[in-house]
Parts: structure tokens; C-alpha cells; sequence
């Protein structure tokens, strides 16, 4: 596959990770392979991850091994992510059912190529990418604002982007 | 009665460029001086909440279409990262006010599948059951309201009479009409109470009655006929490619189910058909939500035979590190208490990863995707709401539409603005 890096199954579900570079060979390559409906895309802000090992009881199916990493006790970092976005296209094939998970990495002010041309849902799914995240899709037809207004600051879904962030205005403030 | 024609479904695609979701007025007409932009909503009664519509119009036809929407946006999924898991499921139903259940449904099934756990047998037919009624529920109110726009009023009168029914039916299962919150992580919130059999067997032989009944209403309808057939067309090239699901897919012809193609639940031992219609318009889409109201009631018979011999079984595994203690243990063992404390305050953790899934919710492909760093709240929840996706084709539906059928179209792709914006 183009711009192939890493491919993994985790809890039954197929993950490949792509070059943003050439995502949309990759697309192109997976619609021909049966891959006709995508049915999300989602933007993940990894900033901060991993900043405070996470310890205490890890509820589990079976499991209580109190010696084990993670459980009560022993602190335990999550795992290294790339860098600190990630998109993830959650793809469908019809009539035979499978899925994959496309993920593309990238830092803040790198942009990912707009999948729009491969698959027309995408357009709203990656205004609100860009909205709640600050993605940048290159060759998107009409990269705006969608859930929030126009003149909106910040992404309102980045990690260092608070609750509440919103201003508050007073009467007095003028 | 007028004779209608069957329309053809268009060859080629109609869905528009370069942007798939506007319908860009011609250059020709737009020099012409004759275009006339108005504003459909936000605040319009045949909204389903608040959509707005900003439309160009030549004469009566619709010749530019362009969707705004967000004026409902509430952040569900930046303060469900705020929560523990064990809060943030209270959030999810919220997000789609119609299908509830099927939200809370499939927040729930994404933290059980990272946590590995299952749920007893009771709480996945429970689940079947309700998740069922609510999509008996969604459609009744899809079917009042759409048929209320077109001008026909009673039919309002008539499927809140049965939507009323099962709002009782939630009541006494859940204590809440909506928003439940009866499922959650390792099963369900509470056993079935007593007297909940015989008054949903009740409804259950109640319902094709009333289906019939509808059909009476508005199926030989004239202004009903006139109004739906042929109009709002879609391929089933076009809906795949905006990624159209749920009646919108079935009614352009695309045989595919989630629960029957992709069975989650114990949909694989349960007899259900799924309907499909050819031609991809209002129409077959009213067509479709008759249909499905049928099959779920089907589904909900036969749940009810199921859980009538898991009388005394447990709805919940029999975990205290995830599931609340039974409240009358907590007054005369510490244990218990320490463990009620304990959720209530810090939560369950849940282990690293990613997961994705899906439920066919009333109005089609639900999904969730939950990523969790192994702490006690999500790191993040993203929801794939059906009615944000089938609002994009809107511009397709109404290439070459008269202003008057908008209100048709926009009603059978069945939004729901709450969870359009989230």
C-alpha cells in the first residue's frame, strides 16, 4: 500500500498507519480494494499524554494481579504516541463488512491532504476536524468553521484548550 | 387519484462540485438578476431543532443550498473527557434526544470492549428489547413530525398516542422517559421490574395495530402520494458516497444492516427482515421507517419471550471494582461501602487503546470511537452521529427541487439537530 509504515490488530480491530504525505494514494488504493463508505473521521490531541503514569486498579475482565504494572501500586507510563495528532478515518466496506482504521500522525501546523475527492462525506467531517482541533486538511474545497462560529479562537477540543474556555463578558468591559 | 410515476434513479452522480454539500447557484442564473436568497431557519418549525438553510431561489425552483449548522452545539464529547467513565455515560444519551437508548448503548459496548468484559445474557436481550422500543419510538416521532410539515396533522396525534406508551414503558423500567441511563458498564443499572412483562406485551400486540392504522391514514393519501413520490431522489452510488446509512441507504437501495451484516447485541439469533426500497426518495424512506417500526416490534416479542425465562438471573457481572454495590449491602458491609465510595469518587480505570464501534441506531450507522490512556476518564470520545452525515446530502436530495418539497426532504433524512452538533 502507498505510504505504508505500520499496521497493527488491536481488540479485533485493524489499524494502518499511513505517511500523511500519501494519504490520498492510500485512500485511493483502499476504495479500490472495497473500502466505499467511510463512515468517520476523528482528530485525537495527544498533548500531555503520558504526563502522569496512571496506577490503581485496572478493571479487567478476569484479572487482578496486584503486581502487574498499572495496578494498585506500580505506576505505568501508556505507551509512546508519535506525535501529537493523530487522524483516524474509520472505513467500511460494503456489501462484505470488514472494517480498517487509516491513522495519519502529524504535530501542530503540519497538514493532512483532504480525502473529500475520494469520498464526499468527508467534506463535514473534516470541517469539524478543523474546527474542534485546528487540522489543517490541504485541498479541502471549502475549509471553514462548522460547529463553532466563524470568528472563533483556539480548538475548542485541544487538550490545552480548557473547559469553559469561553470569555466572559462584562457590561463594564467596553 | 393521479396516477405517479415511478421515477427512474438518475444515471451518473449528482452530487455537487467541487464542495459536495453546496449547491452552487449556475453562472448563468446568477447574473440573471432573478435570484431570490432566503434564510430557512434557524428558527423554523420544520427544522427538527435548529438547522439553518441558506437557499437561492429562481422562481420556485431551489438552485443554490447551503447547510449552517452548530447553533446546538454543547460539547458533549470535550466534557465527557472531564468525566469519569462513570459519568460520562450520562452524556451520551443526551446527544441525540430521539434515540437515546442507542446512544448510551454504544458508549457503553466501546467501554466494555476495552475493558474485555461481557454482559450477562439478561442485560444484552434487555438491551435488545429497549434499544428496540426506542427505535419504534425515534420513527413514530420522525413519522409524526414529517407528516405534520406536509400538513397532516393528526397523524401527530395518532403516533404520540403510541410513543406515549413507550415513554410509560421506559418509566417503569428506568424511572426516567428519557435519557435513561439504564445501561452501563457490565450490564444494566437495575433488574427488570415486576409488571413490566405484561404491559410491554400489551404495547407489542398493540403496535402493528397502530402501524395499520397510520398506513391507513396517509398511504392512499393523494397530497401524501403527490408529495413523496419521486422527490428528494438518491442513488445508492450517491448515498455510499456521502456515507448515508440507516433508512436513508435502505431507501436508495443498499441492503445493509448493521445488526443483521455486523451483529452486535444477539441480533444473530433473532428472526428480523430488513426492508430495502428501490428508488431513493421521500417515499421509499417513509416506506422504510413503516417497515422497521414492524421488524422491531417483531424483535421485541421475541426478546420478551427470551427474558421471561431469565427470571432470577443476574443483570449485571459481579464486579465491585466496576459495577455499584447492591444499595442495601451498604448498610451493613464496609467492603461495599468502600467499593460505592470508590466508583463513585475516583471511577474505574480503564486499560490503554483505542476502540471503535458501531450500532445501527434509528437513524443508522451510530459509532463511537473511545480512546483511553488507562485513567479513570476518557482521553477522548468521539461520536459518528447519523444525522450530521445525513444532513450532507441535503445539496444532492435537492438539485432541481421547488422550494415547496424542502420541507419533505429535509424531514425523511430524519436529523436530529442535537446530535448533529453535539
Amino acid at each position: 500500500m502507498p505510504g505504508f509504515v505500520e499496521s497493527r490488530n488491536e481488540r479485533g480491530e485493524q489499524t494502518v498507519v499511513i505517511e500523511p504525505e500519501r494519504l490520498v494514494e492510500a485512500c485511493e488504493h483502499l476504495r479500490e480494494d472495497g473500502f466505499n463508505f467511510l463512515s468517520d473521521v476523528t482528530a485525537v490531541d495527544y498533548f500531555g499524554w503520558g504526563s502522569k503514569g496512571v496506577a490503581g486498579y485496572i478493571g479487567t475482565a478476569s484479572g487482578r494481579n496486584l503486581n502487574a504494572p498499572g495496578s494498585q501500586g506500580l505506576e505505568r507510563q501508556p505507551s509512546v504516541k508519535p506525535k501529537r495528532f493523530a487522524v483516524n478515518y474509520h472505513l467500511l466496506a460494503i456489501p462484505d463488512g470488514r472494517r480498517a482504521r487509516v491513522q495519519v500522525w502529524l504535530d501542530d501546523g503540519e497538514s493532512v491532504p483532504s480525502v473529500v475527492r475520494v469520498w464526499p462525506t468527508a467534506d463535514w467531517h473534516e470541517r469539524e476536524a478543523w474546527d474542534m482541533m485546528g487540522i489543517r486538511f490541504e485541498g479541502h474545497p471549502n475549509l471553514s468553521r462548522i460547529l463553532m462560529e466563524d470568528d472563533w479562537e483556539g480548538h475548542p477540543l485541544r487538550k490545552d484548550y480548557p473547559l469553559g474556555g469561553e470569555p466572559v463578558r462584562f457590561s463594564g468591559d467596553e | 387519484m393521479a396516477v405517479v410515476e415511478r421515477p427512474q434513479i438518475y444515471a451518473g452522480t449528482r452530487i455537487p462540485s467541487p464542495v459536495p454539500t453546496i449547491l452552487e447557484v449556475p453562472e448563468a442564473l446568477r447574473l440573471s438578476d432573478d435570484i431570490l436568497e432566503i434564510n430557512f431557519g434557524p428558527n423554523h418549525p420544520s427544522t427538527h431543532g435548529v438547522l439553518r438553510l441558506i437557499i437561492e431561489l429562481h422562481g420556485e425552483r431551489v438552485v443554490g443550498l447551503r447547510a449552517v449548522v452548530g447553533y446546538l452545539h454543547t460539547g458533549f464529547e470535550k466534557n465527557m473527557e472531564y468525566k469519569s467513565w462513570w459519568k460520562a455515560v450520562t452524556y451520551s444519551p443526551r446527544i441525540d434526544y430521539l434515540s437515546f437508548q442507542a446512544n448510551e448503548l454504544v458508549f457503553v459496548l466501546a467501554v466494555e470492549k476495552l475493558l474485555g468484559i461481557e454482559a450477562p445474557q439478561k442485560a444484552v436481550w434487555m438491551r435488545m428489547l429497549l434499544t428496540e422500543l426506542n427505535r419504534i419510538h425515534s420513527h413514530l416521532i420522525w413519522l409524526a413530525t414529517a407528516a405534520l410539515e406536509l400538513g397532516a396533522i393528526s397523524m401527530f396525534w395518532y403516533c404520540f398516542r403510541e410513543r406515549e406508551q413507550i415513554l410509560d414503558l421506559f418509566e417503569l423500567v428506568t424511572g426516567a422517559r428519557m435519557h435513561t441511563r439504564y445501561f452501563q458498564v457490565g450490564g444494566l443499572a437495575e433488574d427488570i421490574p415486576r409488571g413490566f412483562f405484561p404491559e410491554a406485551r400489551r404495547f407489542c400486540d398493540r403496535m402493528p395495530k397502530a402501524i395499520d392504522e397510520y398506513e391507513a391514514l396517509v398511504d392512499q393519501n393523494e397530497i401524501w402520494l403527490e408529495r413523496t413520490k419521486g422527490i428528494g431522489l438518491l442513488s445508492s452510488e450517491d448515498a455510499l458516497a456521502l456515507g448515508q446509512s440507516g433508512p436513508v441507504l435502505r431507501g436508495s437501495g443498499v441492503d445493509w444492516d448493521l445488526r443483521r451484516d455486523q451483529p452486535y447485541l444477539a441480533y444473530e439469533s433473532v428472526d428480523f427482515n430488513v426492508p430495502v426500497y428501490e428508488n431513493g426518495d421521500v417515499w421509499d424512506r417513509y416506506k422504510v421507517h413503516m417497515d422497521e417500526m414492524r421488524e422491531s416490534t417483531r424483535i421485541a416479542v421475541q426478546c420478551l419471550n427470551r427474558l421471561q425465562r431469565m427470571d432470577g438471573k443476574p443483570w449485571s457481572i459481579d464486579d465491585r471494582k466496576l459495577v455499584l454495590p447492591p444499595r442495601e449491602e451498604l448498610h451493613t458491609s464496609m467492603e461495599s461501602l468502600i467499593h460505592h465510595f470508590k466508583i463513585v469518587t475516583e471511577g474505574y480505570r480503564v486499560p490503554e487503546g483505542e476502540v471503535y464501534t458501531t450500532v445501527e441506531s434509528p437513524r443508522g450507522e451510530l459509532g463511537c470511537f473511545v480512546v483511553s490512556d488507562g485513567g479513570a476518564k476518557p482521553w477522548r470520545v468521539k461520536f459518528r452521529a447519523p444525522s450530521f452525515v445525513a444532513l450532507q446530502a441535503t445539496a444532492t436530495c435537492m438539485s432541481d427541487a421547488l422550494i415547496a418539497d424542502l420541507i419533505a426532504i429535509v424531514g425523511s433524512l430524519d436529523t436530529v439537530m442535537g446530535e448533529v452538533d453535539r
